[in-house]
């Protein structure tokens, strides 16, 4: 039995590792395409990558309930490590969750089943946390839209291979949608709903 | 220095992440408000509460700040935040634009034009611009979700038809991303240009109204017009007095009680960059050799 004193620990300085953190996530985000580097370490388990716990420790607490999927819930370390560190509430139901972590994203589920926002309040929506293969080689994507000077091209080893297909919701969804932010170990991606994929290389 | 009493930046940590996560998500839903709930600051209600809260939640050490007050580095709500900052996140603080990496505005967009590398915070009074038409948050918030802007049309229709033109001057209305109607904070309109496909994240707090709202860089923001009544913008026909450009927003000083006034940069930075630079204005000489004097 895991004991709390074994758990990995979280941010050595709690504070000036989310401030880094979150900076490298909100340029993510206002920069869709553009690779991020995460710096600020916390110990983890091997299901989850250092990039995925130092956006936990940054951005989850009692009030962001959390869906994880089979891999990650059945690693009994990763739950207990996010309820030690973040006390977020892990819950079943994908359509109330402020973030969900995905590790085996060839078991993604269908987008539907995340909170997708109202029109009134689209921001009432999830944020899903991908884990990938590679941010840095793999198929290149050529992605459109707000954040975007003309177009960013980004090569990524993605599962699930459609995912980009799928993202294509969002555009009928706007102004309600999904946000992803895609990590390979410390470089983060952010894909939110706004971003269109114009080409897919090979 | 730090002043060991408080957290670094002033906000804890649990605010600073509700804050954070209310920002991305208005990053992603460009122009759209997102509530938030916003905390009580040591200054009062309409001194950039909002924006001082946006400041504090993405602040690091390495950040350079600048806060600029109508385009002024030096007022007295521009020094106190800007002391603010200095004194509970200990970051350098610096009055030359490119210099900085968070710029704090309170109704200006700084002349000289911004770079990839910064974030500009606004500092917002009333966020929604439907609000003076409709009063009803929940009616804004339906017609926010149904795009459904003819009211706004109406206003301006209703400028053209008692003033002849658009009569608008500050706070006019724009859509951003072909989607939301957002205000851009009492900023003159000679300023909406700027927002259009700027290469810095904008960011928007607006504390006693509790709404956070974004435009990511390189997003379009039209300013609302008519085809037979174009958004044009406004400046007083006069060059600076001081630095003689041409092409900057000015404020205009009454210097006598007989109808006497001189027209200046409202950016104190751009119009001290071009005097350092050579140019002069016609009231130019006085102003500059007392700077010139008080640094010895």
């Amino acid at each position: 039995m895991t004991t709390i004193a074994e758990l990995p620990p979280g941010f050595a300085d709690k504070v000036l590792s989310a401030q880094s953190t979150f900076r490298s996530v909100m340029d993510a985000m206002a920069r869709p395409g553009s690779v991020q580097r995460i710096v600020p370490t916390a110990g983890t388990s091997h299901t989850m990558m250092r990039g995925t716990a130092a956006i936990a420790l940054t951005l989850f607490d009692h009030d962001t309930p959390l869906w994880l999927d089979a891999r990650m819930s059945e690693s009994s370390d990763v739950a207990k490590w996010l309820k030690f560190h973040t006390g977020a509430p892990v819950i079943q139901d994908s359509s109330i969750a402020s973030f969900a972590l995905i590790s085996d994203g060839a078991s993604l589920p269908a987008l539907e089943r995340f909170a997708l926002g109202t029109s009134e309040y689209p921001d009432r929506s999830t944020t899903l946390i991908l884990q990938v293969e590679s941010l840095e080689s793999g198929r290149s994507f050529e992605l459109r839209g707000p954040g975007i000077d003309g177009v960013a091209t980004l090569q990524a080893s993605i599962r699930p291979f459609d995912l980009f297909d799928r993202l294509r919701v969002n555009e009928t969804l706007f102004p309600r949608g999904i946000d992803m932010v895609l990590v390979a170990d410390d470089a983060v991606v952010a894909i939110p709903r706004t971003t269109r994929v114009v080409n897919k290389g090979s | 220095m730090n002043a060991p009493a408080y957290n670094f930046a002033y906000l804890d940590e649990q605010t600073k992440r509700m804050i954070r996560r209310a920002i991305l998500k208005a990053i992603a839903i460009p122009g759209y408000q997102v509530p938030f709930a916003s905390r009580e600051m040591p200054m009062p209600y309409g001194w950039g509460t909002g924006g001082v809260q946006v400041t504090a939640a993405i602040l690091g050490p390495q950040d350079v700040l600048k806060v600029i007050d109508q385009g002024s580095d030096d007022t007295t709500n521009a020094i106190s935040i800007r002391k603010f900052f200095a004194k509970t996140a200990g970051v350098a603080t610096t009055t030359a634009t490119e210099d900085a990496t968070v710029i704090q505005t309170r109704h200006r967009i700084p002349e000289t034009a911004l770079h990839e590398n910064q974030v500009l915070v606004y500092q917002v009074p009333i966020p929604e611009p439907l609000r003076f038409l409709e009063p009803r948050e929940t009616e804004t918030r339906r017609m926010h979700a149904l795009a459904e802007y003819g009211l706004m049309h109406v206003k301006l229709y209703e400028d053209i038809a008692r003033f002849g033109h658009i009569a608008t001057a500050y706070a006019y209305p724009v859509k951003v991303n072909a989607r939301y109607v957002m205000d851009p904070s009492p900023t003159p309109k000679f300023d909406n240009p700027k927002m259009d496909n700027c290469p810095a994240l904008q960011l928007f707090g607006a504390g006693r109204e509790k709404r956070i709202y974004a435009i990511p860089p390189y997003t379009k923001v039209v300013s609302l017009d008519f085809e037979d009544h174009p958004f044009e913008p406004y400046r007083f026909n006069a060059p600076c007095a001081l630095c003689a450009a041409e092409n900057s927003y000015l404020d205009e000083i009454v210097t006598d009680d007989k109808g006497g006034r001189m027209f200046v940069c409202s950016d104190t930075d751009y119009c001290e960059g071009r005097q350092a630079a050579g140019h002069h204005g016609s009231l130019s000489a006085a102003p500059y050799k007392e700077k010139a004097g008080s640094h010895g």
